[in-house]
């Protein structure tokens, strides 16, 4: 039972992890752009969760209607007024400026909001729970794992059956073709960044319920996210959920082991994948 | 028209020049413990190990293109193994630190073998998750003090040199020589046949593969060679700090972000680079360090303007001016009774 138990805390923490993953998988399949500052830009939506919270007193989850579209707005200029200028061929210059900027979002929290570990408050959701078949599932994990779901069809909705999604397929197939077609790529980009921090936002708030947090743990939430979107595999957003999943499952079943070995369980389930299933468990597209 | 006679050479003006002042340099430097204070032995020290940092994560990152931001990884396993192998092998340290260097050679194969498969950015966040595993892999190590860390016995220190003094010049010059070392290993490396291959691959990999250079292992030879003098650097750094704990060890801002800052100012993909971007960055260390974040959000600001305005560095914006090359790889064909164009420089 107690194994069980740590299989479906572990699923239920991979929906988190697929929300993490969600905007990098986007942002990658899009316009093969890996953001380094992706981590960062988790907390900085989990930061604005919490001074929305506590200026406004709404709770976290309504507090989202202001936090996703400030982070989508973020997010497009963001990249059209930095990203889109180190799009190219070299790997180096995006690579390089996200990394840049994650130091600049790090220090830059750090110096407006300390480096005291902070939480957003959401009252009775914290610790409100169910029993089911002898299991006691936590509403929050529970409601977090139904967001992920439901973000993830979101997306894939929109990529398949709307005009933007259009878009965003025929930029990632062809840029310059695209562009011929009369898309202007560099407003699409500026839109799926959009797209890929409203998502973020989401992430961010869920994130700053369920644990608390403070500037410096960014570069940990980039890493499950990436590690999550390799399992399971580039470019497949249902696989990428899977990949959170199984991340999740491992760091608890690691935990049950030896608190010790939470994180590093986790670790060594990607290392192993890597190993054997080098592009994932479902990839779509090659890196 | 007469015939020309023409000589092909590597070396110019500039390099020879730059040789001898190089040299009178390196005298001075090598004279520090006799005309500098402690203070500043120390940040010359700590200069010259970045420098070599900086130039190991250029030569991979800037020549193999192997980015990644995971050389924390050796740093703190060299760090760790110095200390292992000082405080349970009960070797004398300069020997630790030789074998932390074969070490993490080793361990540094099945680590290529496995994020090899990762390409571009994916590989430079999976060389972070390795580091990461290394951090919480030592942390689980009681016997060298598990998440808090541990100190080098001053019976171990004193093995270096009875004298405090002795000691200090002592760290200096193996800072120095660290640094000497690193810089001479990739300069002949890339003049060599194997270095050609490198410069070949980084211009273009498809053609290079079609002219039969082995990419793969190409780029193993180099990660592999980068990752062991990195780990020796590493133990040299923590041979200097005295006491070492896992977040200190494996920490990316100190020796990953600052290391890339340095050789981005610099200019990425130049020998010169690396020592120019070093004496940047310390300089602007020490004018901006009691800022705090602010200067970190300075030296981020400055790296992503460097990187959009002058992907070259600043090394780069002085050669597209003169022309300069002090560390010569290419090769250069001199006509001796050209009319016109005396010069011409092809690079290799």
């Amino acid at each position: 039972m107690e194994w069980l138990n740590a299989v479906v805390q572990g699923t239920l923490l991979g929906g988190l992890y697929a929300l993490f993953a969600a905007g990098l998988s986007l942002i990658f399949g899009i316009m093969r752009l890996v953001n380094i500052a992706h981590g960062d830009l988790i907390v900085l939506g989990a930061y604005l969760g919490l001074v929305v919270t506590t200026s406004t007193g709404l709770h976290p989850l309504l507090a989202l209607a202001f936090v996703v579209p400030a982070m989508a707005l973020i997010g497009y200029a963001l990249q059209r007024g930095l990203l889109n200028q180190t799009l190219g061929d070299d790997l180096l210059p995006p690579l390089l400026v996200t990394f840049g900027l994650s130091v600049i979002l790090q220090n830059g929290l750090l110096e407006v909001f300390t480096a005291d570990p902070q939480k957003i408050s959401a009252g009775a959701l914290e610790t409100a729970s169910i029993s089911a078949g002898g299991l006691s599932l936590g509403i929050l994990p529970v409601l977090t794992f139904a967001i992920a779901i439901a973000v993830i069809w979101g997306l894939q909705w929109t990529f398949y059956h709307t005009a933007l999604g259009r878009a965003f397929r025929a930029v990632s197939d062809n840029q310059d073709i695209a562009q011929l077609m009369g898309l202007n790529r560099r407003h699409i980009f500026g839109l799926a960044m959009a797209l890929a921090l409203g998502v973020t936002a989401i992430a961010g708030v869920l994130l700053g319920i369920r644990t608390s947090f403070d500037p410096s743990i960014g570069s940990g939430r980039l890493i499950f996210g990436f590690e999550a979107v390799i399992i399971g595999g580039l470019g497949n957003l249902w696989g990428t959920l899977v990949g959170g999943v199984i991340l999740g499952v491992a760091q608890t079943i690691g935990a049950k082991f030896d608190p010790g070995w939470q994180i590093l369980a986790g670790h060594v389930a990607f290392l192993v994948i890597l190993a054997i299933r080098p592009n994932g468990l479902f990839p779509r597209v090659s890196a | 028209m007469t015939t020309q006679t023409h000589t092909i050479t590597r070396s110019s003006n500039a390099a020879r020049v730059a040789a001898v002042i190089g040299a009178l340099v390196l005298i001075v430097l090598i004279a520090a413990p006799w005309w500098a204070g402690r203070a500043d032995m120390r940040l010359m020290g700590e200069l010259f190990l970045y420098l070599a940092l900086a130039s190991l994560w250029n030569l991979l990152a800037g020549y193999a293109g192997l980015v990644s931001v995971g050389q924390q990884a050796f740093v703190g396993f060299g760090g760790y193994m110095l200390f292992a192998l000082t405080i349970f092998g009960g070797l004398h340290p300069l020997a630790a630190i030789a074998l932390a260097g074969m070490l993490g050679a080793l361990i540094s194969v099945p680590v290529a073998v496995l994020i090899f498969r990762l390409r571009g950015a994916y590989f430079a966040i999976g060389t972070w998750v390795i580091a990461e595993v290394f951090r919480l892999g030592f942390a689980q190590i009681s016997a060298l003090g598990g998440g808090s860390g541990s100190s080098l016995p001053v019976a171990i220190v004193k093995s270096l040199a009875d004298k405090r003094a002795m000691r200090e010049s002592l760290s200096y010059w193996l800072a120095l020589g660290a640094a000497i070392l690193v810089i001479t290993a990739v300069y002949l490396f890339l003049r060599s046949r194997k270095g050609l291959a490198l410069t070949a691959i980084r211009d273009n990999e498809l053609a290079a593969s079609s002219l039969g250079i082995d990419i793969w292992r190409t780029k193993f030879i180099v990660y592999v060679v980068t990752s062991a003098l990195t780990a020796m650097i590493g133990a040299l750094i923590f041979l200097q700090k005295l006491r070492i704990s896992p977040d200190a060890a494996f920490n990316v801002n100190d020796w990953t972000a600052f290391v890339i800052f340095i050789v981005v100012i610099g200019g990425i993909g130049t020998i010169e680079g690396p020592i120019i971007g070093a004496l940047v960055f310390f300089a602007l260390r020490e004018t901006l360090a009691d800022l705090g974040t602010i200067y970190l959000m300075v030296l981020g600001l400055v790296a992503i303007v460097m990187m959009l305005k002058a992907p070259k560095g600043i090394w780069g914006l002085i050669r597209s001016r003169f022309d300069l090359q002090i560390f010569p790889l290419g090769y250069r064909v001199i006509a001796s009774e050209g009319p016109t164009s005396p010069e011409t420089e092809k690079e290799a």
